[in-house]
């Protein structure tokens, strides 16, 4: 559905983008991850044929973004980082006006607008001015926008920041609707969002890509070794010990002291072992107990962080 | 091409832009009228001649949002990325002004009609000489919706646009200070000196073309603006 080929954009010296490649298959969503300055929004706006690459390739449909922009334009829904919205009009005028400059055929228009304005719930502030809306319902304009003219391909730049928590879920729930039947390339810098909404992801720094899986496997590739939390009310020095004993245990870290004594500690197994069982009886004969366990899975948070972090280092050498 | 050109015809009406701007405008020429009318001349050209001043103001501050707000709101990204060409998206802008400019030079049929209540009659003198007034407004629109698309700044847009409607009109009395060839040069590029010949209710074709050709120039140099930014842009 979406090819990219060595995409590189460079501003001078600068490489905004620096050499992607990657495929987007049919009724996919895509989740496209990295810090702010990345070049999520750069890449975007090339393959949506707002600004042209430097060297590399995007075709969407076969059809190539410098060779066929028409063509293209034609079947991806846009909603930029910040929705591009006339604010001295209402939403009703403003998606007219954005159905008629994308060319939309006039006997699907009427109700195509209905199920849209039905799908992200605008009904209600039709007919009010853009510039009185709220955050939220203006984010929702402009996801109606993309929808317009029912494009194959929609890509979403940051589509849920600024909002707050309950239209989050919302937004994303709408997002994994629009998945079942649109290709969706989706950006973030909220890690949970990507995990909860997307089947892959792209991670995404300094121009370049750190890495491509599905967040499971991200997960599992990153998160080899077992770790675990566990809250032991003993003196801190005899627990330490003891823990230490445990065979299969790797490494042990006092986290935070919370009382007198009752003390949070980072456990690192080795692989495959699982020391829950011991650990419990180990304390259960010292007496002291275990007053919270849980094992800690790598999250797509960390990943990113190491991925993100690690590139870093390499580049401060 | 017609759904820019209808959303931007809303933008005038549906703001105070417009109605100020017809507003000032007759406010101005009216004025001009009633100082015409105290020299008991019959003859309302040289009066059209005079209205021509205010295109210094009007023109640049009808024209210095076309471009300049759609960079500065993110509007861009909505016409670039969509399927419409970006010279139907420039032109129909340019169009909407030049439906304004052309409400403006409606309003102004009432001067003549006032006239020849007393006794001036409309001749084919005055085709003329509108003629040429509408040329000249669709010229310097034109240069307008240019330095629109030179800035996000409106306010920087619109004071180009006033330096260059300057420049034009005085560059005549520059010329003929300077006199021989540079005048002649002067004389012949200056769009202000083109329109004696309308102002005398002369049809002549080369003052047509060159207009035409000058607010052409200008509109496709405009789409040329707008489509280099976007390669060199940051």
């Amino acid at each position: 559905m979406i090819e990219i080929q060595n995409l590189t954009k460079s501003y001078g010296q600068i490489k905004a983008v620096n050499d992607i490649s990657f495929t987007v298959e049919k009724g996919e969503i895509l989740g496209f991850l990295g810090p702010n300055g990345a070049g999520k929004s750069t890449t975007m706006n090339i393959i949506t044929g707002f600004i042209p690459s430097t060297e590399g390739t995007v075709k969407v449909c076969g059809y190539d973004i410098m060779e066929n922009p028409k063509e293209v334009k034609r079947r991806i829904g846009y909603l930029p980082e910040q929705p591009p919205l006339y604010v001295d009009m209402t939403v009703q005028e403003y998606l007219d006006f954005a159905s008629e400059l994308k060319m939309v055929d006039k006997k699907q228009k009427k109700s195509q607008m209905a199920d849209i304005l039905e799908l992200v719930k605008l009904g209600d502030v039709r007919n009010r001015l853009i510039k009185n809306l709220s955050k939220g319902y203006k984010q929702r304009v402009g996801l109606a926008q993309a929808l317009l003219g029912n494009p194959d391909v929609l890509i979403l730049d940051e589509p849920t920041v600024g909002l707050d928590p309950k239209q989050i879920i919302e937004i994303r729930k709408l997002i994994k609707a629009l998945g079942k039947q649109h290709t969706i390339i989706l950006s973030s810098h909220i890690l949970p969002e990507v995990s909860a909404v997307c089947e892959r992801v792209v991670i995404i720094n300094k121009g370049q890509i750190a890495a491509i899986d599905t967040p499971e496997n991200l997960s599992k590739g990153f998160g080899s070794d077992r770790r675990l939390a566990v809250t032991v009310a003993g003196p801190k020095s005899s627990v330490t010990g003891a823990i230490k004993e445990i065979s299969g245990v790797r490494y042990i870290e006092p986290n935070i002291e919370k009382e007198k004594d009752v003390v949070s500690y980072i456990i690192e197994a080795e692989k495959d072992i699982d020391v829950r069982r011991p650990l419990f009886f180990a304390m259960a004969k010292l007496g002291y107990p275990i007053l919270e366990l849980k094992s800690l899975n790598l999250s797509l948070e960390d990943i990113f962080l190491q991925l993100t972090t690690t590139e870093e280092k390499e580049v401060g050498r | 091409m017609l759904a820019v050109f209808k959303r931007e015809i809303k933008a005038y009406f549906y703001s105070p832009v417009a109605y100020v701007l017809i507003g000032l405008f007759m406010l101005v020429s009216s004025i001009i009228f009633v100082y015409n009318l105290r020299y008991q001349i019959g003859d309302f050209n040289n009066n059209l001649e005079s209205v021509k001043i205010t295109f210094i103001f009007i023109i640049p501050i009808l024209t210095m949002r076309l471009l300049a707000e759609d960079r500065k709101n993110g509007t861009e990204v909505l016409l670039v990325t969509s399927p419409s060409s970006l010279s139907g998206i420039v032109v129909g802008k340019y169009l909407a002004a030049l439906f304004v400019f052309l409400v403006m030079t409606a309003l102004t049929f009432i001067y003549p009609a006032v006239l020849a209540i007393f006794g001036a009659p409309i001749t084919a003198k005055l085709i003329g000489a509108y003629v040429g007034f509408i040329l000249l407004g669709a010229a310097l629109v034109s240069i307008g919706i240019f330095a629109s698309s030179l800035t996000e700044n409106q306010i920087i847009a619109a004071v180009v646009s006033f330096i260059s409607i300057l420049v034009m009109l005085f560059v005549d009395s520059v010329g003929s200070i300077i006199g021989g060839n540079v005048a002649k040069v002067i004389t012949w590029i200056s769009l202000f000196s083109r329109q004696q010949d309308f102002t005398n209710g002369i049809l002549n074709l080369s003052p047509i073309v060159y207009f035409l050709s000058f607010t052409v120039v200008f509109i496709f140099l405009t789409i040329r603006v707008v489509e280099k930014r976007r390669w060199s842009q940051g």
